[in-house]
């Protein structure tokens, strides 16, 4: 039981780590606001002066902005789509006693470790490249023109390189999930009359959806922020068509060297991120809860 | 209909065999009792019988039908799970529609059977709570109200009291009873506790290490055991066995006597012992009392009894109650 005295003594404890997180956070976020607010372009050096809202409204109006939120959406939304469908899929693949079990589990979570930049790479050059590629090849073989993935479809393709990273994330979670399903809930629906689909739906998915909401979660903080895979692959082109709002702040700052514009830039993408993680931590909590 | 037979039915898993071959015969509407210590296949043989573990060898006919091959859906049989298996996710009244919804039920029959179950089962006021929200004994409902819905050709239950506390268990014993009397729909009971098998069955069997060592209804079982380990298993307190000199006079292996049918005297009987413990439980007397050359005797003595740690006593069998049992433990 917390009495009051161990509680005290609970956050004498912890205030030091308190304090770092807190600081650690502080700090940057109020240089963040601060340059937000200044006309700051390194170009330029010595004109600092206040802009007042001029920076955000620059780039509130700014064409990209609008294009760099709808590939933000569509970015996360399709990553978080397909780990979650592989990952349920894979997850009951793996939780069969197969053969090499052990092996097979290790190759599938092996993607986890390759660094975002390298997978980007790979795929970009081994893969998805219209005259060497894999892909190309393949379309070869069967007749086809060879499909230039990263010029014509480079958000999808990107999405595809971002799922395919974060897709045993997704599988060990939902994995150890479906391991902790008792299975004798699942005789008692297979006595009632439940086919192996009416046991998917009526039984195993229910149990997963706070691991899938979890899984959501996690993701989603993540990818709200993915950069290396779009600077290895598109650079956010061709145009707009693949800048993602942290890309756009990042092109912003060091390619037109606009420090102030960045810097209202990142503090709208906290806005929205935070708008996000209450929806989520909402919907979550509403998951958890039960 | 609810008859089933099994017909040499063997179950190995990989190398060990649970189940060495079987025969048994459950008649319609009978309630049987599978009883037998922890390990010596109860549970087996009944997910065999449900159709959850394929079986090795043997054949399964159920209500007249080969179900050897068939799913454990299509047996018509339910089962209650010794921890209920209830869905967590869905409402009582969920979880009791559910078999009546996978079967395709029209949802005005469901509502009524819904209804009628858990009026039987005293569930009306709980159809819409989750079944994290009920009580172990209101659990242990809704799991046989989902059974009972379906109609089937036969109930299958594995040890469904033993998560509840004593009282509860009692109270739920007379329940299951009490419902086996409205519905005389067959059942099949799996337990290790011999009070319950004693109390609720037509017909018990005795399994030990896969093998069926005795069947017959319960009163069949306490006064004609047929072998020392149908003999020494029911009953409570146990049997006492008497092996050596005291058995070679009655010419066999070893003599049992239940602890009831001692007679206990401080100045005269046929053996004699220094008490041990005397555990008082106000209707009986359990004496514990330690005879040289043989483990330590129970005896029941009705009511109180005036004996102490040490005491010096007697004990006189009854010749008509006392069992005799031979080298291989059967039953002379
Ligand atoms: N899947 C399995 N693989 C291997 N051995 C098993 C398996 N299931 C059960 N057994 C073995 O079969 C034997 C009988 O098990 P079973 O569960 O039928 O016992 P039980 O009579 O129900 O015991 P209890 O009263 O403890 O529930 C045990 O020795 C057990 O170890
Ligand atoms: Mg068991």
């Amino acid at each position: 039981m917390a009495t009051t005295q161990t509680k005290t003594a609970a956050r004498f404890m912890m205030s030091p780590a308190i304090l770092l997180l807190l600081g650690w956070m502080i700090i940057p976020l109020s240089m963040t606001i601060w340059f937000s607010f200044q006309r700051y372009n390194l170009l330029m050096p010595g004109t600092e002066e206040w802009a007042g809202w001029l920076n955000y409204r620059y780039f509130l109006t700014d064409p990209a902005f609008f294009s760099a939120m709808a590939n933000t959406l569509l970015l996360v939304g399709g990553v978080l789509f397909v780990t979650v469908v592989g990952g349920v899929l894979f997850g009951l693949l793996l939780d069969q006693a197969i053969y090499g079990q052990g092996i097979v589990r290790i190759l599938v979570i092996a993607p986890f470790f390759v660094m975002p930049t390298v997978s980007a790479l790979v795929w970009k050059n081994m893969f998805m490249n219209p005259v060497n590629g894999l892909f190309a090849w393949i379309a070869k073989l069967f007749g086809f023109a060879p499909f230039d993935f990263l010029a014509h479809a480079p958000l999808f393709s990107v999405t595809m390189i971002v799922a395919w990273s974060w897709l045993p994330f997704a599988t060990l979670i939902l994995l150890t999930a479906l391991q902790s399903l008792d299975s004798e809930q699942k005789e008692a629906a297979e006595m009632d009359g439940a086919g192996p689909v009416s046991v998917f739906i009526y039984i195993t998915l229910p149990h997963l959806a706070r691991a899938i909401t979890v899984v959501v979660l996690i993701e989603t903080i993540f990818l709200l922020s993915v950069f290396a895979e779009i600077l290895v692959t598109t650079n956010g082109g061709p145009g707009y068509d693949s800048t993602n709002l942290t890309y756009l702040v990042y092109s912003q700052a060091l390619l037109t060297f606009d420090v102030g514009g960045a810097s209202a830039g990142g503090i709208i993408a906290v806005i929205l991120a935070n708008i996000v993680a209450v929806f989520l931590v909402r919907i979550v909590g509403k998951n958890l809860e039960s | 209909m609810g008859h089933i037979t099994l017909k040499n039915v063997s179950k190995a898993f990989g190398e060990t065999v649970v189940i060495p071959g079987l025969d048994l015969e459950i008649n319609e509407g009978e309630f049987v009792v599978f009883v037998g210590p922890s390990g010596c296949g109860k549970s087996t043989l009944l997910r065999l019988i449900a159709g959850l573990e394929d079986i090795s060898g043997g054949a399964i006919n159920i209500a007249g039908q080969d179900m050897t091959n068939v799913g454990p859906a299509k047996r018509g049989l339910s089962m209650v799970f010794q921890s209920y298996a209830l869905y967590p996710h869905m409402s009582v009244r969920k979880n009791i529609a559910f078999p009546l919804k996978m079967a395709g039920e029209s949802q005005e029959v469901i509502d009524k059977k819904i209804a009628d179950a858990s009026r039987v089962l005293n569930l009306t006021d709980y159809l819409d709570r989750k079944p994290g929200q009920l009580s172990g004994g209101q659990r242990q409902r809704v799991a046989i109200g989902r059974a009972i819905v379906r109609s089937p050709q036969a109930f299958l239950f594995d040890e469904p009291l033993s998560n509840l506390d004593a009282a509860l268990r009692v109270n739920m014993r007379l329940e299951i009873s009490e419902l086996h009397q409205q519905l005389k729909t067959t059942m099949i009971y799996v337990t290790h506790d011999q009070v319950e098998a004693m109390t609720m069955a037509d017909k018990i069997v005795v399994l030990h290490a896969g093998r069926v060592e005795q069947v017959g209804s319960p009163l069949e079982l306490y006064h004609k055991p047929q072998n020392r380990f149908v003999a020494g298993f029911i009953g409570s307190p146990a049997m006492n066995f008497f092996e050596g000199d005291l058995a070679k006079e009655y010419d066999c292996h070893a003599i049992g006597v239940r602890p009831e049918h001692l007679r206990l005297s401080t100045d005269e009987g046929k053996w004699e012992g220094t008490v041990g413990i005397a555990e008082h439980l106000g209707s009986d007397t359990f004496v514990h009392i330690d005879v040289p050359g043989q483990h330590s005797v129970l005896v029941r003595v009705p009511g109180d009894i005036a004996v102490k740690y040490g005491d010096k006593v007697f004990m006189t069998p009854d010749a008509d109650t006392m069992h005799r049992f031979d080298g291989k433990g059967l039953h002379l």
